[in-house]
């Protein structure tokens, strides 16, 4: 049982550390969001459940609480990360400058206003970027 | 407590320590404003599972009503910011409005 439980939170406390090393390196909004809301999610929900499995094994006593904040985290978590990638969105927070489709933007104000609209940012992009270098 | 899972133990939330000090560090100094909110996201979360490994080091179960209220806060509070940025409040007041 210990082994069990060893596993579980090493493996937990490895997926937050990638979480927060995703965090950190990759370099647009919305894939630091996909780096957090994942691998948080897994990590933290395996690290609690090696708790619960210790304190029922161990001190024999089943919390409830804890599969009840497991349960809370995997349904409230995806909801917070679609609403914080949808904010971000129409608060016009910039992809990253390799992305080649944005289909939300394209299905919102229609494919020909799209290709003319684009081509201007896609110049100011990459003004800005000579000028940033 | 054995001492092979004291160790185990030990080792975890020296991990979580470390997790959450590298994301601290998109906290202070996130380009925009929803980088600082998902990274406090992610530092929320990781808060819950050192609460938990906490607990067990300390030998209690007191500590376990935290890691359920600081979930429901930290979620609470990430989208509260995520739809005041959104839109510059929070609750909607006319909710037939398109904006």
């Amino acid at each position: 049982m210990s082994s069990i439980i060893a596993l579980l939170v090493l493996s937990g406390v490895f997926f937050s550390i990638i979480a927060s090393i995703g965090v950190v390196r990759l370099p647009d909004m919305y894939s630091r969001l996909h780096a957090a809301s994942i691998s948080s999610t897994l990590g933290v929900s395996s690290v609690l459940l090696g708790v619960f499995l210790y304190f029922w094994y161990f001190d024999s006593n089943f919390e409830m609480t804890l599969l009840l904040a497991i349960v809370f985290i995997f349904l409230i978590a995806p909801a917070g990360a679609h609403m914080l990638a949808r904010s971000a969105f129409h608060s016009d927070v910039e992809p990253y400058k390799l992305t080649i489709l944005n289909e939300l933007r394209r299905d919102e104000i229609g494919y020909e206003e799209l290709t003319e609209e684009d081509k201007i940012k896609a110049e100011e992009r990459k003004k800005n970027q000579e000028l940033e270098d | 407590m054995n001492l092979f899972l004291n160790i185990v133990f030990i080792i975890a939330i020296v991990g979580m320590a470390i997790a959450m000090g590298i994301a601290s560090y998109r906290i202070i100094r996130g380009p925009t404003l929803h980088d600082k909110i998902v990274a406090l996201d992610a530092f929320g979360v990781m808060l819950m599972a050192t609460i938990g490994i906490f607990s067990v080091l300390l030998d209690t179960s007191y500590l376990i009503v935290v890691i359920m209220l600081i979930g429901m806060l930290g979620a609470i509070g990430t989208i509260a910011m995520a739809k005041f940025l959104e839109k510059g409040w929070v609750i909607d007041i006319d909710r037939d409005s398109d904006e």
